[in-house]
């Protein structure tokens, strides 16, 4: 960034040093989300049910972009590979249903057995990612890839008998699992709900995300929170100083790959359906981007740049599929737009990364 | 003692460096071995017109390895051009040879463009190329449905009659008919130029193979550069090419299954063959030893007096290019335009191709193109009947396929960058 400030090109310098606390990507954003919102009031959309979505899809997500803190601090970079722990949560997930079990108790006994799995997992990774520092990115990226298309295989030979999730005919797990079923749909959100105005208030779900991040912000304000952040900061130094840091970068992905695992238990209750197959396959890239968004870069990252993160980009996406929806009647373009904005930021983080040794 | 363990070790690093490959090639082997649904005829008449359509794209990844660039998933974008600029040759009813020369000059144009920004992209994000290529051919293609589900209609108006626009009026359509050739279309306009049997085609590439070894291991051996040939791998692969051309000679002459097999696209085939040629060609001229030694390493290149930042985005313009031109090979064979789909995996299919063909991230050849492009496909074939096979269900092997795309790019990326890595600590140490 700071090279950046110094040839910083003449139109953009003084929103530059006006903002220099925020990045210039979270004002952009932020900027496009009033407008849409303000477009949304004209063309007569309520902004209340607007805000009210805004505060449930951030909700939903936000403990899947708080898994990018850990692996960003560490010096992996963005865990790209964050499908790894949505299949792990979802397996926790479909375990539970297994079991019969119903409400709160199916959610907790989904997070207590997804956690000890995403952990292993998360282990396994770690070491990976150690053996191939330099690429993480890209190699994590695949492995996520692999993970999703072999568990596709695991969904449809699971000799799992429940009728809740089973094909009418035939052996495996359907493609959509209707939470309805057990119980577990918007357990979370319906927790102490209320309505401020016309704004609905998922409290539960908020004190969720809430707690996680407290829970992130406080390890990385711990001793071994701080070692894996110096670690990447400045791997050499760190060396020189004692740490351990491969052992430390294990430790940041197998806690990367454990939120990632709760946060698609809680995003799916949710939306009130856990989607198996190829649905995790591209969860990783929105999350990246939202942590971005919030001001985060490939090499740091902080729980505030989470949270401002994911209130804005999914705002942003929740505002401008009605609204765009009015304006250009059956046109999709608030895809295209979650597509264009998420790899844009994506494309320029990567251009700010610091030029490796040749 | 010491030579054998060295020997046990060069086989150990032999195996890890043809990991991927031995695998695909054991898999299809078993394929063969489990299913019984599987003709030679449909085995091979399917196998021979992927291979016609895809070993362009996949000899599009060459250059940008060998400049340095790793595995250009940006061939994304390359093929988003070819569809263009098919679509504006749909839309203005071009078809025939002409309608396909109008296509190749088009998208060459569009993706020169593309390329240029995608290669000064590469330059910026250095060391990240791999990754910056995959985002940025899902950023590409987010600008791409934009122009085609949204420009076209609200931007540009067009009639809503066409039988290319959505019903509203609005976007171009999910699948656009191509119109086969004989009907003033774009559909086979390359392939049905001349179509020859495949054993024939067989046979005349096999005594080329064969007549093309020899002659390399003989000006080898004249100019001075006998190190550069190997008597085992001259007879193995003079053998293989010599066991092809029997094979096809012996089909000819008594007729067997193998004379059923779908004739072949001559013109296709000698365009590969021109790229293949057009490749080592351009690896002998200046600009090719400029790619060489940025590949090699920027900072001696750059001493030496090598524009870096210009060598890489003409690696990266010249892939992009050659994307392109096989994205309209691909389709005018596939027929129908899948306006939003037919792209987004040419990337990654491509690459994992060329990787089990036997390329790294820093090493690719014309032989790694084409075998690889072979070995893929047929692994391609097989997945479904050996799900269905062992499994009763052929989506299982449709799962399975996708997986060993992934697994693929996964493993062969990794091998090379832990070996990288290995490689890098002794010295440091």
């Amino acid at each position: 960034m700071a090279e950046l400030n110094e040839t910083g090109r003449g139109p953009l310098k003084p929103l530059r040093s006006l903002f220099s606390g925020i990045g210039l990507p979270t004002v952009i954003i932020a900027v496009f989300w009033a407008f849409t919102l303000v477009a949304g009031h004209f063309v007569g959309i309520s902004m209340a049910t607007l805000l009210s979505d805004t505060l449930k899809r951030a909700g939903m997500n936000g403990i899947l972009v708080l898994a990018m803190v850990p692996a960003i601090q560490s010096g992996t970079g963005p865990n790209f590979a964050l499908p790894m722990g949505i299949v792990c949560g979802l397996l926790g997930l479909v375990c539970a249903i297994e079991l019969n079990t119903f409400g709160m108790v199916w959610l907790l006994t989904s997070i207590a057995l997804a956690t000890p799995l995403a952990a292993a997992v998360g282990y396994g990774y770690g070491k990976l990612m150690n053996a191939v520092k330099g690429s993480e990115m890209t190699i994590a990226t695949y492995s996520g890839f692999s993970i999703v298309a072999l568990m596709c295989l695991a969904w449809l030979m699971v000799p799992f008998r429940n009728p809740k999730m089973g094909w009418f005919i035939g052996q495996g797990l359907r493609e959509t699992i209707q939470l309805d079923a057990v119980g577990g749909a918007q357990i979370l959100n319906n927790f102490l709900k209320f309505s401020a105005g016309d704004v609905i208030v998922p409290t539960g779900l908020l004190l969720t995300f809430g707690f996680f991040a407290f829970l992130v912000w406080l390890f990385f304000r711990s001793k071994l929170g701080i070692a894996i952040s110096a670690g990447g900061i400045n791997p050499r130094f760190a060396l020189a100083a004692g740490l351990d840091i491969d052992k430390n970068r294990i430790l940041a992905n197998v806690l990367s790959t454990v939120l990632g695992a709760i946060g698609i238990i809680v995003y799916s209750q949710s939306y009130g359906y856990a989607q198996l197959y190829t649905a995790p396959l591209m969860m990783a890239f929105p999350a990246v981007a939202a942590a971005l968004i919030g001001g985060a870069t490939a090499s740091r990252a902080r729980v505030s740049h989470v949270v401002i993160g994911v209130v804005l980009f999914q705002g942003l996406l929740t505002t401008a599929l009605p609204v765009t929806n009015e304006i250009f009647v059956g046109t999709d373009l608030s895809e295209i737009m979650r597509m264009i904005i998420q790899n844009g930021i994506i494309l320029y983080a990567l251009t700010q990364v610091k030029r490796g040794v040749q | 003692m010491n030579g054998l363990n060295d020997r046990s070790r060069a086989a150990g690093e032999w195996i890890l460096e043809n990991l991927v490959t031995i695998i695909f090639v054991a898999f299809t082997l078993f394929g063969f071995m489990v299913s019984s649904g599987v003709s030679v005829g449909y085995f091979f008449s399917e196998l021979s017109s992927r291979v016609f359509r895809n070993s362009f794209l996949v000899l599009s990844l060459i250059i940008p390895v060998l400049a340095g660039l790793g595995l250009n998933f940006g061939i994304v974008i390359g093929a988003m051009s070819g569809q263009a600029a098919i679509a504006i040759a749909r839309y203005y009813e071009m078809g025939g040879l002409s309608g396909l020369l109008f296509c190749f000059a088009a998208a060459a144009i569009l993706a020169l463009f593309c390329g240029y920004l995608t290669g000064r992209l590469y330059n910026k994000t250095r060391g990240q190329e791999m990754i910056a290529s995959l985002i940025v051919g899902f950023f590409a293609n987010g600008i791409y449905q934009f122009i085609f589900l949204f420009a076209v209609g609200v931007i540009v108006s067009v009639p809503a009659i066409h039988p290319m626009i959505k019903p509203d009026g609005v976007g171009i359509r999910m699948t656009v008919d191509l119109v086969p050739v004989n009907q003033g279309g774009l559909k086979y306009a390359l392939d049905n130029i001349l179509q020859a049997p495949f054993v024939h085609s067989l046979l005349v590439v096999a005594l080329g193979l064969l007549v093309l070894l020899l002659a390399r291991y003989w000006l080898n051996k004249r100019r001075g550069r006998g190190h550069l040939n190997s008597l085992p791998s001259l007879l193995i692969n003079g053998g293989l090419c010599l066991a092809a051309a029997a094979v096809a000679a012996h089909a000819i002459v008594t007729n067997s299954p193998l004379m059923m097999v779908r004739k072949t696209p001559v013109v296709t085939g000698l365009l590969i063959i021109g790229l293949c040629v057009f490749t080592v060609l351009i690896m002998k001229t200046k600009l090719g030893q400029d790619f060489r030694s940025v590949g090699q390493s920027q900072h001696a290149a750059e001493v030496s007096g090598i524009n870096v930042d210009r060598t890489r985005i003409i690696a990266t313009m010249i892939s992009t290019v050659l994307a392109a031109w096989g994205q309209i090979i691909y389709l005018q064979n596939m027929g129908t335009l899948n306006t939003y789909n037919a792209h987004t995996q040419i990337g990654m299919f491509s690459v994992a191709a060329i990787l089990v063909g036997g390329a790294s991230t820093s090493r690719a050849s014309i032989t790694h193109a084409i075998f690889g492009t072979i070995l893929f496909n047929a692994m391609f074939i097989m997945s479904p009947e050996i799900g269905q096979s062992l499994f009763g269900q052929a989506l299982l092997g449709e799962y399975f396929r996708t997986f060993m795309v992934y697994g693929v790019i996964g493993v062969a990326l990794g091998i090379h960058v832990w070996k990288a890595n290995k490689k890098n600590r002794l010295t440091v140490d």
